[in-house]
């Protein structure tokens, strides 16, 4: 888990004016796995992430890939930020948010190309959103609302992948979807970090696990992150979790 | 009818004011379409009411007034910024505190120095597009062009900097230069707006015709299109409105703009509230 394809984050500090968010963290996100980030509401889930684009300044640390600080390498990155970060009355269509992840491969002054349209079309037939093309993105439910943006990031062709929260208000079938997704970015080679706060049956999609509440409380594959202690240390005792049949229950 | 339609067009005056206000009603509704989709409307009204200084000490200096407004209205965003950004006061507080501020002191200002200055401070906060020359006419025209065709040649970058901030800057777009780019854009129309419709009425051009249009289609580009043919067919019908009734220019195109946002309102297929009404009965 050490080797240079890894994201390594290192000593990571994040504070908003005096409120400290992060304190010290520290891990590797590995490529080919599935790593989730998990904790409790206002645990800094979003902020890691946030801290980790350079969308927000830090105090103190290190983001690195490739031995390189990762906000200079941003044409590798591809992000679907938290639900309510989004104004979904806004005038747009499926389409459009889809050709957003075409905007920065396009560059300036040119229009889109043939090529992006095929791309963008690709993506939309893969995560089953075809026939909503045309329709306004605040037309749609929460699940067909984090397809549409599961598109948007795979258009943009990268190779780091940040999901804040894609589970929040999907049912089970469009969350299978996602996850086959995210187990084939996986398979394909890329980073992909998922940020999700359930900790229910899910879970087991999973392969490492990063547990936080504003310190790190454990990293590693999900087997060792989710141990009775550490849960205990990262919900102060809320939820118990017990092993069963080697699949993990609230 | 056609007469009708003919008639006032002999006169040089109207020839100028009524090309003024087309011009005017079609760049308030592509960069009013930005101001509506990120809720800043109030922001709109901010930045009009604050080129009032400009506009006082521009006159007194003997300078373009355009750049005197355009000066006011970016210092008045820095100090909006400088107040939200180092104080727990929320945008729309420091806004208002900002924006009354500098409408105070132009008001203040131009009171001062109209007596010998022959200048009416009515025609600051009103307009007065009768009066427009030439040259005015010139200006407008040349800031509707540079506004337009950066919208057109940024429109992708605007529309995913707009919708999704975070996303755009995860990819890199430098938002810092679209916003201080869209808050010039913004400042530029309402200056380049004032001699039509003054300081006070300018959001309702900026603000109505897309939102009339927002309840009508679904894109930016759509709102943007449908704004413009709004914003036109307002000032138009305002400007013939004023010439045979004698009303004043700038309200007359504001109560027709708002007039059609209320057809809009209520007859919307998908939005109105009559035609849901009677979409509801029809389906029970
Ligand atoms: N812009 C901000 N200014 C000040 N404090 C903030 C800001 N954003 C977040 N915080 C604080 O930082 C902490 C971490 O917030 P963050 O949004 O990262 O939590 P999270 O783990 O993503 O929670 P959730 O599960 O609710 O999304 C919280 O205590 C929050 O109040
Ligand atoms: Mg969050």
């Amino acid at each position: 888990m050490t080797n240079s394809d890894c994201l390594k984050v290192e000593n990571l500090t994040v504070n908003y004016r005096q409120v400290e968010a992060l304190r010290n963290i520290t891990f590797h996100v590995a490529p080919k796995r599935v790593t989730g980030i998990i904790g409790p509401n206002g645990a800094g889930k979003s902020t890691m992430i946030k801290a980790m684009l350079g969308l927000i300044p830090y105090q103190f640390g290190s983001i690195l890939f490739h031995s390189q600080p990762l906000i200079q390498q941003r044409q590798y990155i591809a992000y679907v930020p938290q639900r309510s970060q989004i104004d979904w009355t806004y005038p747009a269509t499926v389409w459009d948010v889809v050709m957003m992840g075409r905007v920065k491969k396009t560059g300036w002054l040119k229009p889109f190309s043939v090529m992006s349209r095929v791309i963008a079309k690709n993506t939309l037939e893969k995560v089953g959103m075809s026939d909503f093309c045309h329709r306004p993105i605040g037309e749609l439910s929460g699940g067909q609302q984090q397809r549409v943006f599961l598109a948007r990031s795979l258009a943009q062709e990268a190779d780091i992948f940040f999901f804040d929260e894609p589970f929040a208000g999907v049912d089970q079938k469009t969350e299978a979807i996602i996850f086959n997704i995210f187990r084939e970015l996986a398979n394909q080679g890329k980073i992909v970090v998922v940020v999700n706060h359930d900790l229910g049956e899910s879970i087991n999609n999973f392969d490492d696990l990063i547990l936080l509440n504003k310190t790190l409380i454990a990293w590693g594959n999900k087997e060792e992150v989710l141990q009775e202690e550490n849960l205990y240390n990262a919900y102060s005792g809320k939820v118990s979790f017990f092993s069963h049949n080697s699949k993990f229950v609230a | 009818m056609l007469n009708v339609l003919i008639e006032p067009l002999q006169y040089g005056f109207m020839q100028r004011s009524l090309f003024m206000a087309i011009v005017v009603g079609i760049i308030c509704a592509v960069v009013g379409s930005y101001l509506m989709v990120q809720r800043l409307a109030l922001l709109g009204d901010a930045i009009s009411h604050s080129v009032l200084p400009g506009l006082a000490i521009a006159f007194i200096l003997d300078i373009n007034i355009f750049i005197g407004a355009f000066i006011a209205g970016l210092i008045s965003t820095v100090c909006i910024n400088i107040i939200r950004n180092n104080s727990k006061i929320k945008e729309d507080a420091a806004m208002g505190i900002v924006f009354s501020a500098f409408f105070a002191l132009g008001i203040t200002l131009i009171t001062v120095v109209q007596k010998e200055n022959k200048i009416d401070l009515n025609h600051f906060l009103f307009g007065n597009i009768l009066g427009v020359s030439f040259s005015e006419v010139r200006d407008t025209l040349f800031i509707a062009s540079f506004v337009l065709l950066i919208v057109f040649f940024f429109y992708k970058e605007l529309l995913f900097y707009t919708f999704d901030k975070l996303g755009a800057e995860s990819v890199g777009l430098p938002v810092n230069l679209l916003d201080t780019g869209l808050m010039i854009l913004i400042g530029l129309t309402i200056v380049a707006s004032l001699k039509a419709v003054g300081v006070i009425l300018v959001l309702s051009l900026l603000i109505t015709p897309p939102s009339t249009a927002y309840l009508l289609v679904n894109r930016l580009n759509q709102v943007m299109l449908v704004g413009v043919f709004v914003g036109v067919i307002s000032s138009i019908s305002g400007m013939y409105l004023s010439y045979y009734f004698n009303l004043p220019s700038g309200p007359a195109i504001v109560l027709v703009a708002t007039t059609l946002f209320i057809l809009s309102f209520l007859f919307s297929p998908s939005q109105g509230l009559i035609t849901g009404y009677f979409r509801l009965k029809f389906n029970q």
